[in-house]
């Protein structure tokens, strides 16, 4: 096993191509992620960066390289909450709880303690239709926890919310990912969004998909998307963005 | 699995900053709109009056045909001839014969058509090759008029029920059938990936993910394959009559039709139009109505 007590999604080679004679999607992505890691992974449309996601997920395959989760597998977050419209709030939760194996006795329990993380025990009742585009997704985050992973990944989970409840979820998720030391790969194509919750954000470049840079940001506690540090880290960032996208222009 | 970790669940619900709270119920307040609820009467009142009145209106109206134009009462008879009609039927005990043996046969011949109509559906739906072989077939099966069994029929099973069964399930079974797998196909891919990350076995992804998400248009073909169960009997009823086949509505239609008794003829027509309409109602709109609203699927619900 090349992993080691502090990695927990170790990625080495990795290369996508679909079909057999179809264009590469990922070209040699090799990257080590720490236990407790808040990971984004930047890119432009295309880049693959849902691809790879998908890859560490299990819901598809490598062409070529390996991907190990230490711990064996990882919850999974979408850009659509994907609750099924059937359930309510806290039937969804506890289906997660369920498939998880957990006693029926103690779903219910589990369920409310897991709305109440994210603040909605009072809408466990109430039917996904029911519920605002971001108190879906905080559904969503509350099942993709009831998984009990220690891993999480989330593709683009706010990407189709307003400003203003996407703020809130991002202190949300941060609070949250303080609280249960998940470690966290959060895809996004939003350069602030990821300069305000990565410990570590990674620039995707586009066809093939690569790696093209990476930075670390001193964690000094929770930060705002407004604050300077934040807006100078995602100046820099879209600069290079923009680099890599002018690429493809010829 | 990381299945020993259920620390990880309990000990976080800490105090935390109230101030974020108050916030996001702020929002969630602002975001939801509550849903205003009709009250039951009121219901009552939209659902039943529109048809009540057009049907009132429809009588009425052939009634002053009837009574201006004066055509001759063996060709169009009056609603009260037919109204008189449909009474001696029923004091003669004729009428509810009739009904009773019609609706117990449809009720079997449908439930039979659910249990093979079924498992058949799931089959075409999750087996590619059987669907491409089978697909076209009962496709046109679905078009093709099921009365169009009751000669054959007849002389493969004689005058028994029997006919008129077979004739039933050609007409439901590719229903019912089709009416699944179109709700199958139309189960979003997201569901089914998020029922995997969730680790749901195959067979826990079929029964807690799939056939919850396809119901609507399983009820879909529910109703369809309700629909010509019913017509289908009263065409082999109407064309198969004698041997050991009961009397049902369409041998009452046939027999009305032998004597040249008009009103009797239209009082049967209209028995049988609203038993169709009284199954309906009773039996398939409240579980499609309470489908559609936990689903958020009905115009009234709001996002």
């Amino acid at each position: 096993m090349l992993t080691t007590l502090d990695t927990e999604i170790r990625i080495d080679g990795l290369t996508k191509r679909f079909g057999t004679d179809g264009p590469i999607v990922l070209e040699d992505i090799t990257l080590s992620i720490a236990p407790g890691e808040f990971v984004c992974l930047l890119g432009a449309s295309g880049c693959g960066k849902s691809t790879l996601l998908n890859i560490i997920a299990g819901l598809d395959r490598p062409t070529s390289g390996t991907v190990t989760v230490a711990s064996g597998s990882a919850a999974v977050m979408f850009q659509e909450s994907a609750l099924f419209p059937w359930l309510t709030a806290g039937r969804n939760v506890e289906l997660a709880l369920k498939l998880r194996g957990v006693p029926r006795a103690e779903r219910r329990s589990q369920a409310l303690e897991l709305l109440d993380l994210v603040n909605l025990a009072d809408a466990a009742h109430k039917r996904p239709h029911e519920l605002s585009g971001g108190m879906r997704q905080r559904v969503a985050l509350a099942r993709s926890l009831a998984q009990d992973r220690k891993v999480l990944l989330m593709d683009e989970p706010f990407a189709a919310l307003d400003a203003i409840t996407r703020d809130l979820l991002h202190e949300e998720l941060e609070r949250i990912w303080r609280e249960t030391g998940r470690t966290i790969v959060f895809v996004t194509h939003n350069v602030r969004e990821a300069a305000r919750l990565g410990q570590r954000v990674l620039l995707m470049s586009s066809r093939p998909g690569r790696i093209a840079n990476e930075w670390r940001l001193a964690d000094t506690g929770p930060r705002r998307i407004e604050s300077p540090e934040v807006s100078r880290l995602s100046i820099e960032i879209t600069e290079q963005l923009r680099q890599e996208i002018r690429r493809n222009a010829h | 699995m990381p299945t020993e970790s259920s620390t990880l669940v309990s000990p976080v619900a800490a105090p935390r900053d109230d101030d974020f709270r108050s916030l996001e119920a702020g929002l969630d307040a602002l975001q939801t709109v509550p849903l205003a609820e009709r009250g039951r009467w009121r219901r009552i009142v939209d659902g039943v009056l529109p048809p009540v009145l057009l049907l009132a209106a429809l009588v009425l109206a052939w009634q002053l045909y009837v009574v201006i134009a004066q055509p001759r009462p063996d060709l169009i008879p009056g609603p009260f001839n037919v109204a008189a009609s449909i009474g001696e039927l029923w004091s003669n005990g004729r009428l509810q014969q009739a009904v009773l043996t019609s609706l117990a046969r449809g009720g079997a011949g449908f439930l039979i058509a659910v249990a093979i109509g079924t498992p058949l559906g799931l089959l075409l739906a999750e087996w590619r090759l059987l669907r491409r072989a089978l697909g076209p077939l009962l496709s046109g099966l679905q078009v093709l008029p099921s009365v169009a069994w009751v000669p054959a029929a007849i002389i493969w099973f004689g005058l028994t029920d029997a006919t008129v069964y077979f004739v039933v399930l050609m007409g439901a079974v590719p229903s019912i059938a089709n009416g699944l797998v179109a709700g199958i196909d139309q189960v979003p891919p997201q569901l089914r990936r998020v029922g995997t990350v969730l680790g749901a076995s195959p067979l826990q992804l079929a029964t807690l993910v799939i056939l919850p998400a396809a119901l609507p248009g399983y009820l879909a073909g529910l109703k369809q394959g309700w629909a010509f169960s019913w017509r289908s009997l009263m065409a082999a009823e109407i064309i198969a009559m004698g041997g050991s086949i009961g009397f049902g509505l369409g041998s009452m239609l046939q027999q009305s039709r032998d004597l040249a008794d008009l009103p009797a003829v239209l009082a049967t027509i209209l028995v049988i139009l609203f038993v169709g309409i009284l199954v309906e109602l009773i039996a398939f709109a409240p579980v499609e109505r309470s489908l559609l609203r936990h689903r958020g699927l009905t115009p009234g619900g709001t996002r």
